[in-house]
């Protein structure tokens, strides 16, 4: 009995070598690098989401025609969180299961921050076109995470300074629509407005996101005396309450951010949308690589580039030149190598901080003039 | 005092965009007790159609009046057909199995209208042309009421008293009073009871895609998603008035709008959502079966 039982033990032990060995075979080797795409691909806003998609297609193209990387074609696998929280820590589960190792996304600020905790656990490194909530890179529990887009409080700040000093406001109401991202810009923008001498904040409120309208929040938003607003949200909330106040007759002015900076916020808002400012990402479109990327938009999809499209592909290309440097995809090498590289982009030439945060990415002012956003100088 | 008229009119106007689709919540209840979680998509689809026709008859250099009259009636008739589609694929063969079973395949249908739409159209929000006229002698009032906030409160009231009408006084309408009371005496008593059925969904969804052309055209936008929360609201506003009760789906959007924007007027937008429900659990802690709604025992 006791002879049986060791040479079974024998048995498992050579199968348990050999698994290692095989196990670490499969390390050392050159797996294919498979890129994640999340973010929100359907829904409200996937209007914001499916750029980027388009955005690795392309990148992986090119990089690919020219033999992939690492001397393995680049895979990509798309995975939808509609922008929502709940759904995104599965797709993050989902990626980090099938051995997804760089990700491009998410969307949204709170889906990002709901993902990453799983993805932190896994190893694997994230990288944001869009996603502007400080404290995803600011609180620094997130080491794995990167992004292509400033901060919110670069926006805040930015939507205050341009009140104060160029328009010369000085009671500004403060509204949001109560998510982490309107919701997180609107208090750095209160506390930059309190922090200042020069204006004061007549009304700070949320407001619920698709509601039929919003004519109460305008009446008290008259009542409050502002010669300007601060709204913190996205281009469905901000269309309602600038239509409404324009329909009562109100000229004060509207301040946004990049939520709103969208072709989507004109279309729908038509002519009441002249005059709104919105903060958007600097404006990048003389650059030659910028020109490039969009004719290889037009080209492959026959259309404009949509919202983020650049940040994406800015994105994916510092990613797939930090697997290159680093040699592998193991996540302290790739994050080390994207701290340290400089890479050429169409958002101009960038590299990461400590925290996370794009070096050489910010943001500028635009206003709606004749149907279209312009850059204010 | 102009600010609380300020807040009353737009409560006002909320009230009736409540009404206008809660009438068509209250009736299918009032006649078969089903809570048609579809109401609110039959909404969304009146108002894509009513944009779409509209935008062919603009191309088509129709004018206004016209553009406006013929997309409504699409709309009523398109949605109507819906109703009744859906009553016949998804409520009727459900008839006799336990009401759970048609409120679950009520929510599957929500939920198919909304993605089928998203498929068929966009996931993005598309502009809607101003349909509703401009009304000149309005012109001065305009800071306080719009011409078009003015016609979706008429509209809702006139609404309000046709169905009224219908039911109290015609035929129809007795047929329906006799199968909301007694489904299988009014079949022996020589009632139709399918074809009453089928009338109470065409016209609870006509009056849906009412709803739906002007309140699109009021705010200027449509998505998919529209008719989910407005239609939460509006059975909330339902439940509220007494559900089953036409005037109380009117009064209880009216008291829903009003709480809502006085909250926000006087306390705060931030807890918008938590003065209207905190009314609708007071008011039904004090009266079950809403303000206007009549107890009945409930059928076996």
């Amino acid at each position: 009995m006791v002879k049986k039982s060791m040479s079974k033990m024998w048995v498992a032990m050579i199968a348990g070598i050999f698994m290692v060995l095989t196990m670490a075979g499969a390390g050392f080797g050159a797996e294919p690098v498979v890129l994640g795409v999340a973010g929100a691909h359907s829904g409200d806003l996937a209007s914001y989401g499916i750029p980027s998609i388009k955005a690795a297609e392309l990148v992986l193209k090119k990089i690919n025609a020219r033999g992939g990387i690492l001397g393995e074609q680049v895979k990509m696998t798309t995975e939808d969180d509609v922008c929502k929280p709940e759904v995104a820590t599965n797709t993050a589960t989902k990626l980090a299961s099938e051995g997804v190792k760089i990700v491009l996304g998410h969307i949204c600020s709170g889906a990002t921050k709901a993902a990453l905790g799983i993805y932190n656990a896994s190893n694997v490194v994230v990288l944001s076109p869009s996603a502007t909530n400080p404290d995803l890179t600011q609180s620094g529990d997130y080491p794995n995470f990167f992004r292509t887009i400033a901060s919110d409080d670069a926006q805040a700040r930015l939507e205050v300074d341009f009140a104060i000093d160029k328009l010369g406001l000085s009671k500004l109401a403060v509204i949001h629509d109560k998510g982490d991202y309107g919701k997180g810009l609107a208090e750095f923008a209160k506390q930059f407005i309190e922090d200042s001498d020069e204006a004061e904040v007549v009304l700070y409120e949320g407001v619920t996101p698709g509601a039929v309208d919003y004519s109460a929040i305008v009446q008290k938003i008259k009542r409050s005396d502002a010669d300007g607003v601060i709204f913190g949200g996205y281009h469905p909330e901000a269309s309602k309450i600038v239509m409404g106040m324009r329909k009562k007759k109100m000229g004060t002015v509207f301040i946004s951010d990049d939520g709103v900076k969208d072709d989507t916020f004109i279309k729908v808002a038509k002519e009441y949308a002249e005059g709104v400012y919105a903060t958007g990402p600097r404006d990048t479109s003389k650059n030659p690589l910028h020109i490039a990327a969009e004719k290889e938009h037009q080209e492959a999809f026959g259309a404009d580039p949509g919202a983020f499209f650049y940040n994406a592909y800015a994105g994916v290309q510092a990613l797939l030149n930090a697997i290159e440097k680093a040699g592998s995809t193991d996540h302290e090498a790739v994050t080390k190598a994207l701290r340290s590289e400089w890479v050429e982009t169409p958002i101009g030439k960038i590299s990461f901080d400590e925290k996370g945060d794009a070096i050489g990415v910010g943001f500028s002012m635009y206003q709606v003039r004749n149907g279209a956003y312009i850059e204010v100088k | 005092m102009e600010y609380f008229i300020e807040l009353f009119l737009g409560g006002l106007t909320r009230g009736s965009i409540y009404a206008l689709i809660a009438l068509g919540y209250t009736m299918v209840y009032g006649i078969i007790e089903l809570i048609n979680f579809a109401h609110g998509e039959i909404y969304m689809i009146g108002a894509f159609t009513a944009l779409i026709v509209a935008s062919v008859l603009t191309l088509l250099g129709f004018n206004e009046l016209s553009i406006l009259v013929i997309a409504s009636l699409c709309a009523v008739i398109w949605a109507a057909s819906y109703g009744f589609t859906i009553e016949k694929l998804a409520y009727k063969p459900l008839r006799k199995a336990p009401r759970l079973s048609a409120l679950i395949s009520a929510i599957g249908m929500s939920i198919f209208l909304q993605n089928y739409v998203l498929l068929a159209q966009t996931s993005d929000f598309l502009p809607f042309p101003a349909l509703m006229p401009e009304f000149g002698f309005l012109e001065p009032y305009a800071h306080i009421m719009s011409s078009a906030e003015v016609i979706i409160v008429l509209t809702t009231a006139l609404v309000m008293a046709a169905l009224t009408f219908l039911i109290k006084f015609t035929r129809l309408g007795k047929a329906m009073r006799a199968t909301a009371q007694d489904r299988d005496m009014a079949l022996l008593s020589g009632v139709n009871v399918n074809r009453v059925i089928s009338f109470t969904f065409i016209i609870g969804s006509a009056t849906a895609a009412v709803g739906g052309v002007l309140i699109a055209s009021h705010i200027g936008m449509i998505n998919f998603y529209i008719g989910f929360i407005a239609g939460i609201k509006a059975f909330t506003a339902a439940v509220l008035g007494g559900i089953g009760s036409v005037p109380g789906a009117v009064l209880g959007g009216m008291v829903l709008g009003w709480t809502e924007s006085f909250a926000t007027g006087y306390v705060s937008s931030d807890y918008e959502d938590v003065f209207a429900f905190t009314l609708l659990v007071l008011i039904l802690i004090f009266r079950p079966e809403g303000i206007l709604g009549r107890s009945t025992t409930q059928k076996v």
